[in-house]
C-alpha cells in the first residue's frame, strides 16, 4: 500500500455539497440575528441555564472528537508506527477544522466576543477555564503549523511563504508534533474539570472529582474510533479504497483504550454509590445508561471480536457507537446533567442553537470536501485502480 | 517526516523529566478575607415592604421596575434577581399559624450572598470577579469577556446576565454597593430597612449577634445560622423561624465549591510540571523511535 496522499480528483459540487451550503447560509443568518439582537434572540440560555449547546456540543463534543488529531500523531510520528500514516493527514485536517470551530463557537457563545483576547492578558491560573482557553488557542495555532507541509506540496512553487515555513518547519516539526499531544492532553482533561466547581448542580451520576480523568481517557478512547468513522465516511462517499488494513488494527489499541475508560467511569460509579439512581426512570438516568451501555459497553464487547474488525461494517457501527457515546456524555456532562435549583423549567437548545450547530457541522463537512479535493490529505488508493 | 537532533531530543527527554518532578501538591487554602463586612437578615422581622429593593434600585441607578415597589402583589411570584434587579423580596407560607389561626407569611430576602470563598471568583476565566477585602465580590466589566462560566458556577444562581445586549452585556448582580462601604456608609438595603431586619457590620461581630438572638429565644428561631458554614461561609447571613428549607433556601455543603477544582488544577499544572514532565517524556520516545528506526533501516 502507497502512503503517498494526493487530492482526490472528484467534482466538488454534488448534491451533499449544496446541502451543506444552505445549512451554512441558515447558520450565517441566524449570526446576524445573533450579533444584532443579543443572544436572547435566537437562544434559550437564561441566567438558569446560562450554557447551552454551543458550550456542550460545538466546543465539548468538538475537542473531543478533535482527539483523532493527537492519538493518531502520537502513534505515528512518535511511537513511530509510519504504518499508520496513511490516517494522521484526515486526522490533522479533522483536527484542525474540529479546532478552529471550536474557537468559533466560543467566539459567537461569548457575550463580548470582541473581548476574545483579554484572557491572555488578565489571567486568573485558578480557572479551569483559562487553562482551556490558552491551549485551545495554542493547539489551534499548532495544528495549522502542522498542516503547513500539506499546503506546501501542493502551493509551495506558487506562495513562496508556505515553501519558506515548510524548510523551516521540516527540522523542527517534532517540537510542534509533541507540543500538539502535550496541549491536548491539558485541555482536554481541563475540560472535565469546567463542572467540578459546580458539585449542587450537576448530576451525581456525572460529577466526580474524576472527571478530569475520564474527559482524559475517553478522548484517548475516542481518537481512533473517530478517524475509522471519519475515513469511512469519506471513503466511502469518495469512492475510495477502504483502507480497513490500516482501521482494523486501530480499533485493537481502541479495546485497550476503552476499556480503561470504561473501568475508570463503572469504578468511580459504584464507589460513589451513585449507581443507586440508575433505574429511576428519569431522563438522566436514561440518557446516563445510554451513553454508557449504547456507548461505551456494547461497542466495547463488539471489537472484543475479529469479525467486527475485519468487517468495514460493522467495524463502522462499533466505532460510530464509541463516537457517539463519548459525543453524547460531553452533552450530558455540560447540558442533560446541569440542574439549576431555582429554574421554573428546563433548558431546550432553540432552533438557532441547532441552526449554528448544525452550520458549523456542514461547514467542517464543506472544508473537508475542499481540502481533500484540492490538497494531499487521503492516501486512499483509488478504487479502479485497486480493481 | 524526517527527525533530526535525536541526540538533542534524548537529552530534552531527561532534562525535561528531571526539571519537572512533580513538587508536593500544596493543600487547598481558603483565600477569604480576614475580616470582611456582613449582613445579617432575620426572617422573623422582615415585613415584606419592598422598601430594601426600592433603595436597591435608586442606589444602584436600576431601570424603572415593571411593577411599582409599592404594589405587594407580585410577593408570591418566586422572583429571582435579574439584570435589572440586584435584590427580591419573596413570600413564602411554610406552614406556621398566626394568632388568628391564619397561616403566617415569611418573606425572604435574596441577593448575592458575597460568599467568602466564591465559585465565581474562581471560575472567571479574567479574573474579572475578585473578592475584595471588605468582603464584596466585585465584577470589573473591562475584564470580563462574556462567557457566563460565573452563572454556571454560583451556587446560589445569582449572576444574572444582559442577554439582550449584542455587543457589550454585562455580568450584573448585588454589588454589597461597596462604594458606598468606602465612605463608610451602609449598603442601601440595610439603610432603609424599617424594621431593622438586617444588620450591617464586620462578618464576625454579626454572627455572634445571630447566635446571641437564637439562643436568647430558642422558640422564635430555628438553631441554624444560614450562610455561617453553608460553601465555606457567607457575608450574608440569615436567621429563620421556620425551616430554611420550606422558604427557598438549599441544603448546600460546608466545603467551599472552588475547594475540589483549584486542589485539581493546582496539583495538575503548578510551575506546569506535568506538561513539561509529559514533554520530556513524549521527546525521549520520539528520539528513541527514530534512532532505532534509523538503525533497522541502517541494518537492512
Amino acid at each position: 500500500m502507497t502512503h503517498k496522499p494526493y487530492p482526490v480528483d472528484r467534482p466538488f459540487w454534488t448534491p451533499g455539497t449544496y446541502v451543506m451550503l444552505v445549512f451554512m447560509i441558515a447558520a450565517a443568518l441566524t449570526l446576524v440575528v445573533r450579533y444584532t439582537f443579543g443572544l436572547a434572540a435566537v437562544t434559550n440560555l437564561n441566567n438558569h441555564y446560562p450554557w447551552g449547546i454551543w458550550i456542550g456540543l460545538d466546543v465539548a463534543s468538538g475537542v473531543a472528537l478533535a482527539a483523532g488529531g493527537f492519538t493518531t500523531a502520537f502513534l505515528a510520528h512518535i511511537l513511530g508506527r509510519h504504518y499508520y500514516e496513511a490516517v494522521t493527514r484526515p486526522a490533522l485536517l479533522t483536527a484542525a477544522l474540529g479546532y478552529t470551530f471550536v474557537a468559533i463557537a466560543v467566539f459567537v457563545d461569548i457575550g463580548r466576543s470582541w473581548a476574545i483576547w483579554k484572557p491572555i492578558v488578565y489571567q486568573n491560573h485558578n480557572s479551569a477555564l483559562f487553562e482551556v482557553a490558552m491551549c485551545v488557542m495554542t493547539y489551534v495555532t499548532v495544528l495549522w503549523i502542522e498542516f503547513i507541509p500539506v499546503l506546501a506540496e501542493r502551493l509551495g512553487k506558487k506562495i513562496r511563504l508556505l515553501a519558506f515555513l515548510n524548510r523551516i518547519l521540516d527540522k523542527t516539526m517534532w517540537v510542534f508534533i509533541i507540543l500538539g499531544v502535550v496541549l491536548s492532553c491539558m485541555h482536554q482533561s481541563s475540560l472535565g474539570t469546567l463542572l467540578v466547581i459546580a458539585p449542587t448542580k450537576v448530576s451525581p451520576l456525572w460529577h466526580t472529582p474524576l472527571m478530569p480523568l475520564l474527559f482524559l481517557t475517553s478522548a484517548f478512547a475516542v481518537g481512533y474510533p473517530m478517524v475509522v468513522v471519519e475515513t469511512t465516511i469519506a471513503t466511502s462517499s469518495l469512492k475510495l479504497d477502504s483502507e480497513m488494513n490500516v482501521l482494523g488494527p486501530l480499533s485493537r489499541i481502541t479495546i485497550l483504550l476503552l476499556g480503561i475508560y470504561m473501568a475508570i467511569k463503572v469504578g468511580d460509579l459504584i464507589a460513589r454509590g451513585a449507581y443507586v439512581t440508575l433505574l429511576d426512570g428519569s431522563a438522566q438516568s436514561n440518557s446516563f445508561l445510554v451513553e454508557v451501555v449504547l456507548g461505551v459497553i456494547v461497542p466495547w464487547v463488539m471489537l472484543l471480536f475479529p469479525a467486527v474488525r475485519r468487517s468495514r461494517k460493522l467495524l463502522f457501527s462499533a466505532a460510530f457507537m464509541i463516537v457517539a457515546g463519548v459525543m453524547l456524555n460531553r452533552f450530558n456532562v455540560f447540558v442533560v446533567s446541569f440542574k439549576a435549583p431555582y429554574a421554573s423549567h428546563p433548558y431546550y437548545p432553540a432552533i438557532g442553537e441547532v441552526l449554528v450547530t448544525a452550520g458549523a457541522v456542514a461547514t467542517i463537512f464543506f472544508l473537508y470536501r475542499v481540502f481533500v479535493t484540492f490538497f494531499p490529505v487521503l492516501s486512499a488508493q483509488k478504487q479502479e485502480v485497486s480493481q | 517526516m524526517s527527525i533530526p537532533r535525536r541526540k538533542f531530543l534524548g537529552a530534552l527527554g531527561a532534562a525535561g523529566m528531571a526539571v519537572a518532578m512533580p513538587g508536593k501538591a500544596q493543600a487547598w487554602e481558603s483565600k477569604a478575607p480576614p475580616d470582611p463586612f456582613g449582613c445579617l437578615v432575620d426572617l422573623t422581622r422582615c415585613v415584606g415592604c419592598r422598601k430594601c429593593e426600592q433603595a436597591c434600585n435608586e442606589v444602584n441607578k436600576l431601570p424603572e421596575p415593571e411593577t411599582k415597589f409599592d404594589d405587594l402583589t407580585i410577593l408570591d411570584a418566586k422572583r429571582r434577581p435579574d439584570d435589572k434587579v440586584y435584590t427580591v423580596i419573596n413570600r413564602y407560607y411554610p406552614g406556621r399559624m398566626d394568632d388568628r389561626n391564619k397561616l403566617a407569611p415569611t418573606f425572604v430576602k435574596v441577593q448575592c450572598m458575597h460568599c467568602q470563598d466564591p465559585a465565581c471568583v474562581s471560575a472567571c476565566i479574567t479574573g474579572a470577579l475578585s473578592k475584595r477585602p471588605d468582603g464584596a465580590v466585585h465584577y470589573d466589566v473591562s475584564k470580563c469577556i462574556g462567557c457566563r462560566y460565573c452563572m454556571a458556577a454560583c451556587p446560589f444562581e445569582i449572576p444574572a446576565y444582559e442577554y439582550h445586549d449584542p455587543i457589550t452585556p454585562q455580568v450584573r448582580k448585588c454589588t454589597f454597593c461597596f462604594d458606598r462601604l468606602e465612605k463608610g456608609q451602609k449598603p442601601g438595603c440595610v439603610s432603609i430597612c424599617p424594621v431593622e431586619a438586617i444588620t450591617f457590620g464586620k462578618r464576625d461581630k454579626v454572627l455572634e449577634l445571630a447566635k446571641g438572638r437564637i439562643s436568647r429565644d430558642p422558640a422564635r428561631y430555628v438553631d441554624h445560622v444560614y450562610g455561617e458554614k453553608e460553601v465555606g461561609g457567607t457575608s450574608w447571613l440569615y436567621i429563620s423561624g421556620d425551616d430554611f428549607g420550606k422558604v427557598g433556601f438549599q441544603n448546600l455543603p460546608a466545603r467551599p465549591m472552588p475547594q475540589t477544582s483549584e486542589t485539581i488544577q493546582h496539583a495538575l499544572f503548578s510551575y506546569l510540571w506535568s506538561p513539561l514532565a509529559l514533554f520530556g517524556l513524549l521527546g525521549a520516545v520520539m528520539g528513541y523511535t527514530s534512532r532505532k528506526h534509523k538503525e533497522e533501516d541502517h541494518d537492512a
